[in-house]
């Protein structure tokens, strides 16, 4: 197939950025979106023009890299998939197809499609994590039972990949689905009790501190999430939050 | 005479690690403050071990090129992590651990290296659960297993198909805690160029910030190399697209021994690859053949019905299939080890097979599993009686709750749904076994320079079993690093910071600046990724699941032409100031370029078949891997600039506590 690209090209975080126009030919409809821009930046090398910048890793949709949004979607048009995972079957020939960063004031571009997203490191740094140390003398794995239905769905918290998609897409680029994951995770499992007041009321400071807006409830972020996280997991934090605030 | 000391303490295998621990210098807790350590890469390895030397109070500095430590690639890893816990009660322990670690690895591995690995591996599962990583538990509350190839116990950890995810994540944790005290400052989105050597030491390295360009000195008092394997020689792999052997290659080039370079594992279950255009190959865990059957027609012309899409795979009656690991290997069916179950396919493959239109992939089959699981369902609930349709809901119930997530991968990238048709597999490569000779210390020939989990080379032998990559990456960096690099560092307790406006530093630093400006001036004609590709079909021909000696020959050759033409005629656009994923790219293909002939070489002395190293010349009447006893030793290759002129060290290998048997898993 043949494509239009429109795509958002900024030099550095002090450039005023633009859109330009590409064309790209005989795609083929099993490659991946990625793919399909390796094509273009080879097509613009061998041209002797820059390549696109864009983040990129794994390509199986696991390490959350990747992080373009797509005509107005972040990681495109199909749903519980990255970027990487995004295949050209999923457009038409003759489509035009708008690429632009993930756009938040926490997020700064870095390049053309790259962004910034350390302030999801340093709300982590705030409070995700238990203090354990390394030592050899930890307690028997199994000495602590953990119900079946707790540890399935500290997991589904913990699936989160922290590729920013819930903040690109939300209207007041909250990054309460994020933390909510991370939070809920320990929340469900009792090794995460001890330090339960501390994390959340630490990681949600160091969220609003970062910039990132407020939850409205609008949804837009489990929709985009392509490891499919729920809305439950903002309940839970601010569940946590408010019970950690009465507590102390 | 060979210069390798691998530094095994004596005494018992049991009791070699214990003991040991007991006689090491240790640093006292104030000591350490003023010592730093540099840890490059922050996968498992690489973040379990600087956040538990950061507990222990040494300085460390991490260094990774992606974004942020959380997005190192052993987050990849689906199907679980081992553990010698005998929580299944069905006759583990961790001498059986160690047993099938060695055997699965053609007996190609340290004996005292992989016996402290599988006694420390019940500690990991300890630690994990304890920084809240959430692993499968069965109703009452205890952890669940799996098993994997190659062995005959369930002894694998997992958290759904994202294990390596959630051991990183909790690494990544263990480190925010770190970094929140101020133990651990992280240099994210920078790539390591060189390591500086003083007095024969490391003492630092060079590092690129890949946003600014700007080149750094960071020195310290210890160098840990974790930045993983070097698969992606392959330019194909499923190796995440930044992998790279820069890190290892570099201090190989300053004196450490790079060790079985051609020891690579060429995973059976992964994707087939689809069109020219293909980045990277795709990995289904191996946990998919704990009830995935495989197998190809038996007849030729079924074969190329299927290609002319004329049949289906579904339409072929039971006696139309060759379900060849069950037919060759009736003891391990289709749990025979990776390697095994590899060649098997390329066998299938090569002699017409193959059952897509390329020619190179076998099903992987979950229709018997669906009504296995169904029927056993139907009994449990008391459905008498049941219909096909109900059997077949139950069933595929169950292989959703296991394997959903890899199921629904393979849907959205080859658009076929894996409950309803056989899935399409084929071979790819996967981990490095070699790597960066260490002696049991985890130490490197540079001396202060280590290397720990995937970038190292000594546990998996010529042949890895599944699950034992995070086990080896998490025991390198919680529980074998912190312990021996302190009996290194107490001779540095009076040393005080290391200063970087040295020589050493402006020679290391002279050679970065002059190479990246030679990529971006060089303005040639074709670019990185052309010659990656050409590499990588070098690799795959001719040094990929089966070599032989004309071939390795010739690929020494055209490698060597290659690099020559790639000096020459690389093109790098862009300025060595900003952000320039090209650049990064050049010198990381640059190295590949020069490892890619060293491990031809590397193959080719081997004149053997061993684990993942399989040469034609070297097979029984079956075709099965032929070992032999002259090869029992570890290739260390000692850098002399080209790669052609590496000289080989040996380091004999000695079994005192498991016999040496010819490997079988039929």
């Amino acid at each position: 197939m043949n494509l239009t690209l429109k795509i958002w090209r900024q030099s550095d975080a002090n450039d005023k950025g633009k859109m330009v126009d590409y064309k790209v030919t005989e795609i083929s409809e099993h490659m991946s979106f990625l793919e399909m821009m390796d094509v273009l930046n080879e097509q613009l090398i061998n041209k002797g023009e820059e390549p696109v910048a864009f983040d990129h890793d794994c390509r199986e949709g696991i390490c959350g890299m990747c992080s373009m949004f797509i005509n107005g979607e972040a990681h495109g048009p199909d749903r519980g998939v990255t970027t990487c995972q995004l295949h050209m079957r999923m457009f038409k020939d003759g489509d035009t197809i708008t690429i632009e960063p993930f756009r938040a004031k926490a997020f700064p571009v870095i390049k053309d499609l790259v962004v910034d997203r350390s302030a999801f490191d340093r709300i982590q740094h705030a409070g995700g994590y238990i203090s354990v140390n390394t030592s050899g003398n930890t307690q028997d794995a199994n000495a602590t039972l953990i119900s079946k239905h707790a540890a399935d769905e500290a997991m589904d918290a913990a699936t989160c990949i922290g590729c920013g998609a819930c903040v690109a897409s939300c209207k007041n680029a909250s990054a309460m689905l994020f933390v909510g994951a991370k939070v809920s995770q320990y929340a469900l499992l009792p090794q995460g009790q001890v330090e339960a007041v501390d994390r959340v009321k630490n990681m949600v400071a160091q969220m609003d501190l970062e910039g990132f807006g407020n939850c409205t409830n609008t949804g837009a972020c489990e929709v985009e999430c392509p490891k499919g996280i729920s809305l439950e997991n903002i309940a839970r934090m601010n569940r946590e939050f408010l019970s950690a605030n009465v507590k102390s | 005479m060979s210069v390798l000391d691998s530094k095994v303490p004596k005494g018992p295998l049991e009791t070699k690690w214990t003991d040991y621990k007991n006689h090491i210098d240790l640093v006292n807790p104030a000591n350490k403050r003023n010592i730093d350590i540099i840890v490059v890469g922050t996968g498992l390895a690489g973040g379990s071990a600087a956040a538990t030397l950061a507990e222990l109070g040494y300085n460390v500095k991490t260094f990774c090129y992606q974004d942020s430590p959380r997005r190192a690639h052993s987050i990849a890893a689906q199907g679980g992590i081992n553990a010698a816990k005998n929580y299944q009660g069905d006759g583990d322990s961790t001498y059986r651990l160690f047993y099938d670690t060695v055997k699965g690895g053609d007996y190609r591995s340290r004996e005292a290296n992989v016996y402290r690995l599988a006694e420390v591996s019940a500690n990991i599962i300890d630690q994990c659960v304890a920084q809240g990583v959430p692993f499968a538990r069965d109703y009452g509350g205890l952890l669940d297993n799996r098993s994997f190839g190659g062995v005959l116990v369930s002894r694998t950890f997992y958290a759904k198909g994202q294990t390596g995810q959630q051991l990183l994540l909790g690494a990544y944790s263990a480190m925010n805690r770190q970094i929140a005290r101020g133990k651990i400052t992280p240099f994210n989105r920078h790539e390591m160029l060189d390591v500086v050597k003083i007095d024969g030491k490391a003492r630092g390295i060079i590092a690129r910030n890949l946003v600014t360009g700007e080149i750094e000195r960071h020195s310290a008092h210890a160098v840990v190399i974790a930045s993983g394997g070097y698969g992606n020689v392959y330019f194909l792999s499923t190796n995440a697209m930044g992998s790279n052997v820069t890190a290892s290659w570099k201090i190989h080039k300053k004196g450490a021994f790079f060790a079985n370079p051609c020891y690579t594992q060429i995973h059976p279950t992964c994707i087939p690859r689809s069109g020219d255009y293909q980045s990277k190959l795709t990995l289904m865990s191996e946990s998919l053949r704990n009830d995935g059957r495989i197998w190809v027609p038996k007849n030729l012309e079924d074969v190329k019905a299927i290609r002319e899409g004329k049949k289906k795979p579904t339409d072929l009656s039971e006696d139309e299939r060759d379900y060849y690991l069950e037919r060759r290997y009736p003891a391990f069916g289709n749990l025979v080890p990776r390697d095994v179950a590899s060649r098997a396919a390329k066998e299938r493959c090569d002699a017409g097979y193959g059952v897509n239109a390329t020619g190179e992939a076998v099903y992987l089959d979950f229709a018997a599993a669906i009504e296995r699981y169904g029927k056993e369902q139907a009994k449990i609930h008391g459905i008498n009686n049941a219909s096909a349709d109900k059997i077949y809901e139950l069933g595929a119930a169950i292989v959703k709750a296991k394997y959903g997530n890899l199921f629904q991968m393979y849907e959205k990238i080859v658009d076929q749904d894996p409950y309803k048709t056989p899935m399409m597999i084929y071979p790819a490569v996967h981990y490095t076994m070699g790597g960066v000779w260490v002696d049991y210390n985890l130490m490197t020939t540079i001396p202060g320079c280590y290397a720990i989990g995937e970038a190292n080379f000594s546990d998996h032998g010529a042949n890895r079993l599944g699950a034992s990559a995070l086990m080896q990456g998490l025991a390198d960096g919680y529980f074998v690093l912190p312990y021996t690099i302190g009996d290194y560092l107490s001779n540095d307790i009076r040393t005080g910071k290391i200063p970087t406006d040295t020589p050493e530093f402006d020679a290391a630093e002279k050679e970065v600046t002059d190479r990246i400006n030679f990529f971006i001036n060089n303005k040639g004609e074709h670019s990185v990724d052309y010659y990656h590709k050409k590499l990588g079909k070098i690799m795959w021909d001719k040094c990929g699941m089966s070599r032989n000696a004309e071939g390795l020959k010739s690929a020494i050759d055209e490698i060597s032409a290659l690099r020559k033409d790639f000096w020459k005629n690389v093109n790098v656009p862009g300025t060595t100031t900003e952000y320039n994923e090209q650049l990064a790219k050049a010198g990381r293909v640059a190295d590949f370029l020069e490892l890619g002939e060293l491990f031809a070489k590397d193959a080719l002395v081997r004149e053997e078949s061993a684990g993942g190293h399989f040469r034609e010349e070297h097979q029984t009447e079956e075709g099965e891997a032929k070992r032999l006893s002259e090869f029992q030793f570890v290739s260390a290759w000692e850098y002399k600039g080209e790669p052609k002129d590496a000289v080989l060290h040996k380091e004999e290998l000695v079994y005192e506590n498991i016999e040496v048997k010819e490997r079988s898993y039929k």
